[in-house]
């Protein structure tokens, strides 16, 4: 099919392939979580049931993206039924095809069991993981088929270019935009419209539109599942952009380590391309827009978007000063406008639905949705899209389930290497951008680390402080070396070599890193330690002290004396006899672990 | 290395005349491909030894230094050669507050190798890696293409003895 005008794109709307044309339709995740345990296979296999059954014209098999239910995968969903079947393996794929879609009989044993709950529940929409969400970023993920167009177009894909290039003006575009409240979705916040605005205003013809995919906070993986899941809703607000703005030149950076994304994208511009929907004239008018992707290389840096224009200009990601800012002086030296993967993922939908609707959800500064990734230790890990506004207790507990053992949950690190801890005394804070940042955190890419007892806060921040770093491109001073000197000064108080004024100096090293620095890397990198230090400082202040414990013990009330310790501690430290508490040597323990992984009733306390 | 004399003779003389393939194919300015033209050297030799790196510098017209520095810079890149299988192991947060450390202790303990360098038998180059998004199922290792979700350290033992079996099978 080619689309010439826009009477085109709605002709082929009517002809392609329904979920409604299918008696029912077997959605199979195929995101990145999910393909590692072999849901691939669970496609193919279903694919020849039903050719070897005949059952291929009443039933479809769509390899989807992501439905968020990560930590459940993988995942088979039912439609229209709307049951969710979770942990599937090759072995119940038969039972499934023979039981619900012959017999229309629910295979219970593979539904999901809510935590607490004897019964389970049968309908996807009823379980506590979807009831809060609201999905518009994530509309067509675990959806549809994102290497088919039609089941985008089918779904009003494309249309929202459509109605931009028909009814609107450049300027009407971004007044919509801007009116919607929509901010960066990438860790800034930024107005979108506004920064399409400033871009659009500079002059010159050669404009260009980046779409940010380095999405390299560790736990975030909203944007890898936007573009898996639903790619052409970011090529579509790709144009959107450009047309705003006057660009023809569309570029995605993207990291190489999402080899499914990126390939699903360049299925994508393939597919556009040969329906005239990205190239010249689109839909008949004069604009004519391309789509071109380049490769990151592993860099952290390159997210910084002045790091990432020189990255994709061939050169070594290091971050120039703004201003200039990339709106006026961006890739190759021409205005340039850069936005997140699940900012544009929003931008289709507020054309279609209305400024007036986008802005009517969420906080009263952050308007809309915004993407969680939830990870640690969480019982439903995974991808949660919530409105603004909601708060981390709703998110974790409602949404998420809770600590996966019924522990309670110590702390929230949000934002990445960026962000900071969230402490349960907040957790009934509504979320918006600046509620994070009155919190000494921030939203970042939207990435929510779960922490209970056991993880050991000066531990966590040295751990994002030996990322950053290392991540650190060397180019500004202050977090070229102080990031260096403020991980040092957590090694040493980790190893037990800390004194109780290195607590003062990595404080005062750190705010003068976040003063100082050149770019965002270097002006957030300290926010890890800052804000552990402001809610744990008591964890600093043993290791300062060197009162921290740094054996394993074992409490004897709990413990049953099975021997399972004492056999598997590879220094035999563990002494006791059958059937009476143990005790542990705490003079030979190497703190392994070994004991607390092999006790069954949970004696062993942690360091 | 601009002075350099350029000795190509290591290099496989059919895998380069595809990677002069590659880079003819490009079109506009070819020095700002520089990192896409890494990315297919890399794919087609598994590593860029600094006879490639220069070979690159020339066809592109750049320094030996410009390449060299954006290969370094970048830890994609190998320099060094690599094994067979490139386990990775992921330490984005995720993983490591659910004990990703003990696995790569596990995974170097059983290569016998150290970080980023290849084993003896060249098999295996074990790396550690950012985060790599699939934080629903950490601790996450992988192995070439493949994901392993869900690792225990004792999980890895298997791993690698798979890999370490179907080496000898096809041998």
């Amino acid at each position: 099919m080619r689309v010439n005008n826009y009477n085109d794109l709605k002709e082929w709307k009517k002809v392609c392939p329904r979920k409604a044309d299918y008696k029912i339709n077997v959605l199979v995740c195929n995101g990145t979580s999910c393909l590692s345990s072999d849901s691939e296979m669970l496609a193919k296999i279903l694919e020849k049931e039903m050719l070897n059954r005949d059952l291929n014209g009443e039933i479809r098999i769509v390899k989807t993206g992501c439905f968020g239910f990560c930590g459940q995968g993988p995942i088979i969903k039912i439609e229209p039924d709307d049951v969710t079947y979770v942990q599937v393996k090759v072995e119940d794929i038969a039972e499934i095809v023979e039981s619900h879609l012959v017999n229309r009989i629910v295979v219970s044993r593979l539904l999901y069991k809510e935590p607490n709950q004897t019964n389970v529940v049968e309908q996807s929409s009823g379980m506590n993981f979807y009831k809060k969400q609201m999905r518009i970023a994530l509309r067509n993920c675990g959806e549809i088929d994102p290497e088919n167009i039609e089941d985008y177009i089918v779904n009003n894909g494309y249309f929202a270019l459509a109605k931009v290039l028909q009814e609107y003006t450049p300027d009407e575009v971004i007044k919509i935009v801007k009116e919607s409240g929509l901010r960066g979705r990438g860790g800034g916040g930024f107005n979108t419209g506004l920064k399409w605005e400033l871009t659009r205003k500079v002059p010159g013809r050669e404009k260009y539109i980046v779409c940010n995919a380095d999405e390299g906070d560790p736990g975030a993986f909203m944007d890898r599942s936007i573009l898996e899941g639903d790619p052409h809703s970011v090529l579509e607000a790709m144009m959107i952009a450009g047309y705003a703005i006057g660009a023809s030149q569309g570029l995605i950076y993207i990291r190489a380590e999402y080899g499914v994304a990126t390939n699903r994208l360049y299925r994508a511009i393939k597919d556009a391309k040969e329906a005239g929907l990205i190239g010249k004239n689109i839909f008949g008018t004069d604009f004519s827009f391309d789509i071109n992707i380049k490769l990151g290389a592993g860099a952290f840096v390159c997210g910084e978007e002045t790091a990432l224009i020189r990255s994709m200009e061939g050169f070594r990601g290091e971050p120039n000063k703004k201003p200039p800012f990339p709106s006026v002086q961006g890739f190759r030296g021409k205005p340039t406008s850069v936005n997140n993967v699940e900012t544009f993922a929003n931008v289709p939908a507020i054309i279609l639905n209305g400024s007036k609707w986008f802005s009517s959800i969420g906080t009263e500064k952050s308007k809309g949705t915004k993407v969680f990734a939830l990870a640690g230790q969480i019982r439903n890990n995974g991808l949660v899209e919530v409105p603004m506004g909601t708060t981390f207790r709703e998110i974790i507990y409602d949404i998420g389930g809770g600590h996966p053992q019924g522990k309670e949950i110590k702390a929230i690190q949000i934002g990445g290497p960026s962000g900071g801890v969230i402490t349960k005394d907040f957790f009934d804070t509504k979320i918006d951008y600046e509620s994070l940042l009155g919190m000494g955190a921030m939203m970042g890419s939207g990435g929510m680390i779960i922490m209970d007892e056991d993880n050991d806060m000066v531990k966590i921040a040295k751990f994002y402080l030996e990322f950053t770093q290392d991540e650190s491109c060397g180019k500004c001073t202050p977090c070229r070396i102080g990031t260096k000197r403020m991980y040092e000064i957590l090694e040493n108080l980790v190893n037990m070599k800390g004194k109780p004024e290195d607590l003062d100096r990595l404080r005062i090293l750190g705010e003068n890193i976040k003063n100082t620095s050149l770019c965002g890397l270097g002006q957030t990198a300290p926010n890890p330690v800052l804000s552990t230090m402001k809610y744990f400082m008591e964890e600093y202040e043993a290791y300062a002290y060197r009162t921290k414990r740094t054996t394993y013990s074992i409490d004897p009330k709990l413990c049953i004396g099975c021997t399972k310790c004492a056999r598997n501690c590879p220094v035999s430290c563990i002494e006791g006899k059958v059937k009476e508490p143990h005790y542990i040597d705490e003079t030979k323990c190497i703190a392994c672990g070994a004991c607390y992984e092999a006790c069954p009733v949970h004696a062993i306390i942690k360091p | 290395m601009r002075n350099r004399i350029l000795d190509t003779s290591t290099l496989d003389k059919e895998l380069l005349k595809q990677l002069d393939a590659f880079i003819d194919s490009l079109e506009g300015d070819k020095q700002e491909h520089l990192i896409h033209v890494l990315h297919k050297a890399q794919d087609l030799f598994s590593y860029l030894p600094q006879n490639l790196q220069l070979y690159i510098a020339r066809k592109l017209d750049l320094s030996g230094a410009r390449v060299n520095g954006v290969v370094t810079f970048y830890s994609y890149f190998n320099e060094k050669p690599v094994g067979k299988y490139i386990i990775s192991v992921c330490m984005g947060t995720a993983c490591f507050v659910k004990g990703a450390d003990k696995v790569l202790e596990r995974v170097l303990e059983l290569t016998g190798t150290s970080k980023n360098e290849m084993s003896s038998d060249g098999l295996f180059t074990v790396k550690d890696v950012r985060c790599i998004g699939a934080c629903g199922l950490a601790p996450v290792m992988t192995v070439n293409d493949k994901v392993y979700g869900k690792v225990k350290p004792k999980d890895v033992d298997d791993i690698i003895r798979h890999y370490r079996s179907i080496q000898y099978e096809s041998k």
